[in-house]
């Protein structure tokens, strides 16, 4: 457990009182903070609410966006929602799937990437739409992807 | 073409998320007439005279929504909900990203309404840039004294908060959503007792989605005959239709109610891409029925988009044309429910995955003629039978698409492949 976790947890306490609703708010700054949630942060998590650790294993392994295994420094979701399948998201995902030398649901060997899949981002506007980090990037051109570009972090995240 | 806007100010007004341009604009303005003017009584009937629907699917009225809390002396809550995921529908994430003041405006005025003292923001995890803008919305409006104890000298007080979930589309179902907020799994409860007489933490609580609540200070402003002077009788007002898919100009359109689709898709979505017919749409979202093309004079309003056999949803608008594969286009749909069903009950948790599985086999080739009646035995075992609508939900496009479209399934199993070459997207070449 690291030593400022306890006073998140009184933070969260504090601003969400009732029932278990600082469970969330929570485990969203640990993971911010940790890339991801070990067992071992589950029964800290479990201890500093009081709950015990299996709820809060329930709790998290309910929500797609609480990893609870070890992702890469960028987590990539690419939406496969039907709107972004018809502007060509299986065609991005093949490409960054090459690129990274992974499938769907893998890290790179080196910790540097997660690729994911991701249902209906609620961006068919941007569609193909990416998430990096679930910051938005879209649309991706699936013939004119440059994966390379994408991955070091280049332009083209729209806020929108 | 230029418009007025009332709910997608954004478009007009740039840098509309920031409050000095929002009050320079005549932000907060509806809210000081509804706290000088207006009794929370008034400000109800005056909803419920405007005659606006929910605008999250369901259409329910929202006025007579707020009329069912008990007058028990019990606290209230107002709950927003912004945990938009149904396949192709967008609207949200625009008000929350670029025009979040008027959110805030409208939970404000709406808390007033419903006397409620504490009222949350429920934003899907995904939307990160969305919760900050949110976050930041509500701290301006603190700062400026339109939130916190006694607003704008009226006795009325009001807390705010934004509550992050964490990826789950079921959260978008009210219940789910309250449990969600309570920090436990977002498994849909029994209703009823519905939110109004148990909701948050057992209170009497109010769930409404993010655009409804944004229309509310439009009319407050403008008052109800303007509302009910746009759309029908039934299905007035405005709304914002997300329009993806084959078209042109794939984004959120803000048109009165009992628009026609046609108008919608072919006028301000500018059409088709170039040498494409327009084969289906889905009109409301990817839990409801399809609609042939020559359904596409049909007025987008509640009562319209019903009778002719789809449902007007979240005005999430998918066009679909003739390269597009329908088994596959279904596969992909019936996959999104399977992997956003919560488990609670077998008929979603199993009919899902059962449905996805014959569909991905037929689209690969591998169907079989039993093929067929399976997938609607299994679609007539979770109609009706799930705990909640998800399960519902997964069927509209797949019942409606083995009705209108029985022969390209049939083509499947008996050419033993897609005639479509397995693809949704066919032009990309290299």
């Amino acid at each position: 457990m690291k030593p400022e976790w306890s006073q998140w947890a009184k933070e969260a306490k504090e601003q969400f009182p009732q029932a278990n609703s600082s469970l969330l708010p929570l485990l969203h700054r640990i993971q911010q903070a940790e890339g991801w949630l070990s067992d071992e942060t589950i029964q800290d998590v479990a201890s500093l609410l009081g709950l015990t650790t299996q709820y809060v294993e329930s709790v998290a392994s309910f929500y797609s966006l609480f990893y609870r295994d070890k992702v890469g420094k960028t987590v990539i979701h690419v939406c496969v929602g039907l709107s972004c399948a018809l502007a060509g998201s299986d065609h991005v995902m093949e490409k960054l799937e090459h690129k990274l030398g992974i499938h769907e649901g893998q890290t790179t060997p080196d910790g540097q990437y997660t690729l994911l899949e991701a249902e209906c981002l609620a961006a068919c506007n941007l569609a193909p739409v990416v998430q990096r980090n679930l910051r938005f990037h879209g649309p991706v051109d699936p013939a004119e992807l440059d994966a390379d570009a994408f991955l070091a972090g280049d332009g083209n995240e729209v806020n929108r | 073409m230029s418009q007025k806007y009332y709910l997608l100010r954004n478009r007009e007004i740039p840098d509309i998320d920031h409050i000095s341009v929002y009050l320079a604009n005549g932000g907060y303005d509806a809210l000081r007439k509804a706290v000088n003017e207006f009794q929370p009584e008034e400000l109800v009937d005056l909803v419920k005279k405007s005659g606006l629907r929910g605008r999250g699917g369901a259409g329910f009225p929202t006025g007579m929504k707020w009329g069912f809390l008990p007058n028990d002396g019990r606290k209230r809550y107002l709950v927003v909900n912004s945990d938009e995921a149904e396949p192709g529908t967008y609207k949200d994430r625009e008000i929350i990203e670029h025009n979040p003041h008027q959110l805030v405006e409208g939970i404000i005025i709406s808390s007033y309404a419903t006397k409620a003292r504490e009222a949350y923001i429920y934003c899907r995890g995904e939307f990160l840039f969305g919760s900050e803008q949110l976050k930041r919305a509500v701290r301006e409006a603190y700062e400026h004294g339109f939130l916190g104890e006694n607003i704008l000298g009226s006795g009325f007080s009001l807390d705010l908060w934004v509550y992050r979930g964490a990826g789950a589309y079921i959260c978008g179902e009210e219940s789910a959503l309250l449990e969600s907020l309570e920090g436990k799994r977002g498994n849909p409860r029994l209703k009823p007792p519905f939110p109004a007489i148990a909701g948050l933490y057992g209170g009497p609580t109010v769930v409404n989605n993010v655009e409804t609540i944004t229309n509310v200070p439009a009319i407050v402003t403008y008052g109800a005959e303007w509302y009910t002077s746009m759309g029908t009788a039934k299905s007035p007002g405005l709304k914002i239709f997300s329009v993806s898919g084959r078209v042109k100009r794939p984004d959120n359109y803000e048109i009165p109610l009992a628009t026609p689709l046609r108008t919608l898709i072919e006028e301000y979505a500018g059409g088709m891409l170039p040498g494409r017919q327009i084969k289906a749409v889905i009109p409301g979202g990817s839990s409801v029925p399809l609609l042939n093309p020559d359904k596409l004079d049909t007025p987008l309003d509640y009562e319209s988009v019903l009778q002719a056999g789809s449902m007007l949803g979240s005005g999430g608008c998918i066009v679909l044309d003739d390269h597009v594969c329908i088994v596959g286009a279904t596969a992909r749909l019936v996959k999104f429910y399977r992997e956003e069903s919560c488990g609670k009950c077998t008929p979603c948790r199993e009919g899902t995955y059962w449905m996805t599985d014959v569909l991905e086999r037929m689209e690969h080739g591998l169907g079989t003629p039993d093929d067929i009646e399976t997938l609607l035995d299994v679609a007539d075992n979770i109609g009706g039978k799930c705990f909640c609508p998800l399960g519902d939900a997964s069927l509209g496009v797949l019942v409606s698409a083995m009705k209108y479209f029985r022969d390209e399934f049939e083509a499947h199993v008996f050419e033993h492949a897609c005639p479509m070459g397995e693809k949704l997207y066919d032009t990309v070449n290299y």
